[in-house]
């Protein structure tokens, strides 16, 4: 047969396949983000164009509300849904070590453990360091945190954990990149990397088209929008808390607990309510979503992604509040258990959606400078 | 919850671009609005579901449209199109109108998308909808709701109380039950009687059982019947549609747009004797493909097969349906149920009459055939680069132009030429009085909007009154 269609490796993308034709066909839709018009680049899609398509789309949901062949219609056409499948699928796809891809599938579960396990491994750690009775010790002033765990055996421990999550991820973006396809002449710069930067930052594609996205019906509400933004840079103001703080423990030889004006203080507080109160939207809007757009077999590792973020951000705060207190002990190792099992998980779970997303975000800004647009 | 028993100002049976309208213009003029829509919710819209652009006159390009498009030329294009069936006075006061719709439907919610450039070469003349027909629907629908008209699915209306020409109530199925609504006034926008195959056959005989029905199964045609059986006054004839050839494996309501077929550019076009019937490169799109529907329903079994080969297959977007492909003319005309010999001979005749020329699909190229009827007298290739492919298609019917006669205050005209007194007409309903034949892209929807701004402005006067 001369149809040029490829073969493709699971069902899932041969779903896609069929839609993105369907799709193809119509174009109905080509206003609305950046899925269409980069699938009308194509005319016969890869395993890896498919791959690019669905981590292009940021699920806003409109072209299922738009769509006239959604179901009940016999073409049966749900681009959210599909994509959001074939995205979860091929985060799993690129996992490094390949060995661990099925981490995602069970990834609630896994996440659950790994953070029970560290949290306790950093109580008794804790203990085990020093006598039981500094763990519910009161401890304040500069060093108060490094009675329970010197700084330098923190530091080590998070910089592995965090130098695994990069390396993992690393090689899982190399993987998608190279399998997205990358024709001569298609190598980026930085002009797309910056395009990417600000469309990722902006969310600019979470977006319906410019009325916001869909969530429980066809009446679209911009929310999603703001509780992603509250929840990214919340984490993003953290992680520079955490980042200054190291600075100045090495640089400025100045030890945590810092005072509440100070930058690390100022920054991860803000970053803690973000982190506290974008998880809880993201969560309250998934619970509502019309279950026809979303991957329903992900949604465990959605939430766990989601609640581990939460507690990240809720337990940072109680720390700073009861940092005085003998609570500080316990807190502090419920806070660090979290983190470190946050970092540990980080290639395996939700997380790695923004590592792809901005991939291909690149690519696309790359392919839309490619055609002169 | 809504009442149904209280006497509302304007009734509007229809739930697509017209109906829509209609009940918002009625309501931002005062009146208390009730839309029966007869479809479930997720087919609310007919054929407006469906629907891309919309034809609206201009004086200079804007964000959405890359030229101006003036009132005469739009006139001049409807001439053309129709050959002169249009009611001139009606047809320009639509498109002096239609000017003011770019801005109004922006108003109830609708966006337009940004000139994308190339599209379709209709980037000058219509307005695209962001998301298509059902993304506008969505919105006229959400500020309805905001505007607090009454709006209810399932809401088939079986019968209408008219007496000399005034709308006394309408009554509804629901559940089972009948129920009488009032009105003071009338809005039908119900759309034209495609869905209705017996009607269809009426006109043309057996012939209508092959077609397909590009939209919505809903448009049966039945508040038509009853308004022309109530002593309204008919426009149009009842043959007159939109029509084009679109996949034969299509279903038979509901395809939509991706079942249409335009590639006879690159090949030709046989009936199910294997014989060519017209000349495939008479003109270029959209003239081509606004006439194909009606020659395919004047073939025998109203079916034909456009035929090509392998050496084109990337030059068109991979279709819904994967063409039919044989390695030989012979078993291609196999999988088709066409006599082998017939499909070779037809075959062998064409390519022997291809002339050497450049060929350019965007233009009338030099590409033609000699010596053979009828001619293909522009983009005639060989076609020998096996494996043979072939798109088998029927007529896909869009929509009907027999409605009811309306004057310019979208008000119907009764038998005996008097107005009636209070019932009004959007959309194909009375597509018929601008529309005699032909067609030009996006005047579907220019129709309903127009009529149907103008018929709720009226019918909410009329309700004051
Ligand atoms: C595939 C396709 C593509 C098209 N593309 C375009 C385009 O791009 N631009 C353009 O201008 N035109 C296009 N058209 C034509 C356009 O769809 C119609 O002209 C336009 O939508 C008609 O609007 P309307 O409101 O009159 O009818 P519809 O939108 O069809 O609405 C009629 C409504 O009446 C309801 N109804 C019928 N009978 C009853 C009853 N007894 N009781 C209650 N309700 C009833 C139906 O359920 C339906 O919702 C297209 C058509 C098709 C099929
Ligand atoms: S989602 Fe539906 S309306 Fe949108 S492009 Fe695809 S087929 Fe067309
Ligand atoms: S869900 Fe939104 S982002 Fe994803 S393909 Fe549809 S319109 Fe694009």
């Amino acid at each position: 047969m001369t149809d040029l269609s490829h073969p493709h490796s699971s069902n899932t993308l041969r779903e896609t396949d069929r839609l993105m034709t369907v799709c193809n066909s119509c174009r109905y839709c080509e206003g609305l983000c950046a899925v269409f018009p980069a699938m009308e680049m194509r005319r016969a899609f890869s395993d890896g164009d498919l791959n690019y398509l669905a981590n292009l789309c940021h699920a806003c949901g409109a072209c299922y509300a738009d769509c006239q062949f959604a179901p009940p219609h016999e073409f049966n056409v749900n681009v959210p849904q599909t994509l959001a499948i074939a995205r979860a699928e091929s985060y799993a796809h690129y996992a490094w070590p390949p060995g661990l891809s099925g981490l995602f599938a069970r990834n609630g579960l896994v996440i659950s453990l790994i953070a029970a396990l560290s949290v306790a491994a950093f109580v008794f750690g804790f203990a085990a360091f020093t006598d039981p009775a500094v763990l519910y010790g009161v401890h304040t002033g500069p060093g108060a945190f490094y009675k329970l765990m010197p700084h330098n055996a923190m530091a080590v421990l998070f910089s592995a954990a965090f130098l695994y999550a990069i390396v993992a991820l690393v090689m899982g973006v190399h993987a998608f990149w190279r399998n997205i396809g990358e024709p001569v002449g298609m190598t980026t710069g930085p002009r797309a990397l910056l395009q990417a930067l600000r469309d990722a930052g902006e969310l600019r594609y979470l977006h319906g088209g410019g009325v916001g996205c869909y969530n429980e019906d066809e009446r679209p509400t911009d929310r999603r929008k703001l509780y992603h933004h509250l929840t990214f840079y919340g984490f993003l103001l953290c992680f520079a808390a955490t980042s200054v703080a190291t600075l100045y423990h090495y640089l400025l030889a100045r030890e945590a607990p810092y005072p509440w004006w100070d930058l690390p203080v100022v920054l991860g507080t803000l970053g803690g309510l973000g982190l506290v109160i974008g998880p809880i939207g993201l969560l309250v809007a998934k619970t509502a979503r019309d279950p026809a757009l979303v991957d329903k077999q992900r949604m465990g590792m959605d939430v766990a992604f989601i609640i581990m973020l939460w507690l990240t951000g809720a337990t940072g705060l109680l720390l700073l509040v009861l940092r005085a207190t003998a609570a500080m002990g316990p807190l502090l190792a419920l806070h660090l258990g979290v983190v470190f099992a946050l970092f540990l998980t980080m290639p395996y779970g939700k997380f790695v959606h923004g590592i792809y997303r901005y991939a291909a975000l690149v690519r696309y800004a790359r392919e839309r400078q490619m055609m002169g647009g | 919850m809504v009442d149904l028993s209280r006497k509302y100002d304007v009734l509007v049976i229809g739930g697509g671009n017209a109906a829509l309208c209609a009940a918002i213009s009625a309501r931002r003029a005062g009146a208390s609005v009730l839309v029966l829509e007869g479809a479930p919710k997720f087919y609310r819209g007919g054929n407006t579901r469906h629907t891309r652009n919309m034809r609206c006159a201009h004086d200079a390009a804007t964000e959405i449209l890359t030229g101006p498009y003036t009132e005469d030329e739009f006139f001049e294009d409807l001439l053309r199109v129709t050959g002169g069936q249009t009611d001139e006075d009606l047809a320009r006061f639509m498109i002096h109108e239609s000017k003011e719709m770019l801005t109004w439907i922006v108003e109830q919610g609708v966006r337009w998308q940004p000139s994308l450039g190339g599209t379709l070469s209709l980037g000058r003349t219509n307005s695209f909808f962001l998301g298509g027909g059902r993304a506008m629907l969505n919105a006229l629908y959400l500020t309805a709701e905001q505007l607090g008209i009454d709006i209810l699915y399932d809401a088939e209306v079986t019968s209408l109380d008219i007496r000399d020409g005034m709308f006394l109530s309408a009554t509804l199925k629901r559940d089972g039950k009948d129920i009488a609504i009032r009105a003071s006034a009338l809005v039908a926008a119900a759309g034209g009687f495609e869905a209705n195959i017996d009607w269809l056959r009426e006109s043309w005989g057996p012939a209508a059982d092959n077609f397909l029905i590009r939209g919505t199964p809903y448009n049966r045609g039945s508040i038509l019947k009853m308004l022309l059986g109530k002593g309204v006054q008919s426009i149009g004839d009842p043959t007159q549609c939109h029509a084009v050839a679109i996949d034969a494996r299509a279903p038979k309501f509901d395809g939509g747009i991706i079942t249409r077929h335009d590639s006879d550019v690159f090949g030709i076009d046989v009936n199910k004797h294997a014989q060519r019937f017209y000349d495939e490169g008479e003109d270029i799109w959209p003239k081509r493909y606004a006439i194909w529907g009606r020659l395919v329903a004047a073939q025998p079994d109203q079916i034909a097969y456009i035929i090509f080969d392998s050496s084109v297959v990337t030059s068109f977007m991979p279709t819904l349906f994967p063409p039919i492909a044989g390695n030989t003319v012979a078993e291609l005309a196999q999988k088709l149920e066409l006599d082998p010999a017939a499909l070779a001979k037809t075959m062998a005749e064409f390519n022997a009459a291809v002339r050497p020329g450049t060929f350019d699909h965007t233009i009338l190229d030099d590409c033609r055939t000699e010596g053979i009827t009828p001619p293909k007298t522009h983009w005639a290739r060989k076609i020998d680069a096996p494996p043979y492919l072939a798109y088998p298609v029927r007529p896909g019917i869009t929509f009907t132009y027999l409605g009811t006669r309306v004057n310019r205050q979208a008000r119907m005209v009764m038998a005996d030429g008097k107005p009636a007194a209070n019932m009004f007409a959007a959309g194909e309903i009375m597509a018929g009085n601008v529309l005699g034949q032909g067609y030009a892209a996006g005047m579907g929807m220019t129709i309903g909007s127009v009529f149907g701004r103008v018929a709720g402005r009226e019918a909410a006067a009329n309700a004051r009154n």
